[in-house]
């Protein structure tokens, strides 16, 4: 176990700029949800902070508590791959429930959006992808 | 063997992540496995489509294209972040595109290589027809996303799984 001011200044450096990297594209993505305008393109914003807003503080946790544990820290790539596969559920989800609405005339329009090629069944359809 | 152990890859990754996220010891090993095969016979009663991996090799490449794609795509988002919205050289919006694939389980990568890249965000896609409506933030125009889905991805997904 060696503690934190023990920590070659080179790997001091590495950390710091790795984590400095991924949260200023996470609070990129943070102003992008204020500033993008319709509902679509703020649907691209959070994005950043999951994908590479992510992993430079992954890396950079890894390289820290490997070397203060002085052994091989990789768990936090499970971290990395759980936020990879569930992270696009919620978007897709919430693409769809966006096109849902935005078709239907009564309600607001937010973008125009291209209309469904073929006649909605009358039934209600079952979930097709998820 | 198919009996015993229905789905042999998704319990060793589960086993592996196990030990990982545990200290390495006999009992952990031997927990992490029961729990392995627990969620495989679990599984198994779902009947998902089972995925038939052809070209293992393929996967890495695959990767490295997507890791290189996200970059450049995160660098060209928080471009458009910090210009505004309202820049005129941006305009943003759908693109329909034609996949070829029908595999569930190659759409299935494909929808999370296209929204984990912050330029693209899936929005539905028809399986009958096999339409898919990608919105675009940074839109310039809908036959190069075609070319680029389908000479980027697609055509390793289709070698991976089909």
């Amino acid at each position: 176990m060696m503690h934190l001011e023990q920590l070659p200044p080179w790997a001091a450096i590495i950390i710091a700029l790795f984590v400095v990297i991924g949260a200023t594209l996470t609070l990129l993505g943070g102003v992008g949800l204020v500033r993008l305008k319709s509902f679509y393109q703020r649907l691209h914003a959070p994005t950043l902070g999951y994908s590479y807003g992510t992993l430079p503080i992954i890396l950079a946790s890894m390289l820290m508590f490997s070397l203060t544990e002085q052994r091989l820290v990789v768990h936090e790539l499970m971290i990395g791959m759980f936020i990879l596969i569930t992270t696009p559920i919620t978007l897709l989800m919430l693409g769809r429930a966006a096109l849902r609405r935005d078709r239907d005339r009564k309600l607001g329009h937010d973008e125009i959006v291209p209309p469904r090629n073929r006649p909605e069944p009358p039934t209600e359809e079952p979930a097709k992808d998820a | 063997m198919s009996r015993l152990i229905p789905h042999p890859v998704l319990s060793a990754t589960l086993v592996v992540m196990w030990l990982i996220l545990t200290a390495f010891s006999l009992g952990h090993l031997l927990l992490g496995t029961l729990i392995a095969l627990g969620a495989g016979w679990s599984v198994e009663h779902l009947h998902p489509p089972k995925p038939v991996f052809r070209r293992w090799l393929a996967i890495p490449r695959l990767m490295a294209i997507v890791a290189v794609d996200i970059l450049r795509s995160n660098i060209t988002v928080a471009r458009v972040l910090i210009l505004g919205p309202n820049h005129p050289a941006y305009h943003s919006g759908f693109v329909e595109l034609a996949l070829t694939m029908r595999d569930p389980n190659a759409i299935a990568v494909l929808a999370i290589i296209l929204t984990s890249t912050p330029g693209t965000a899936w929005i539905e896609f028809d399986q009958e027809e096999g339409r898919l409506l990608l919105h675009v933030l940074d839109l310039r125009s809908a036959d190069d996303w075609q070319s680029i889905v389908h000479d980027r991805y697609e055509r390793l997904l289709m070698e991976i799984f089909e």
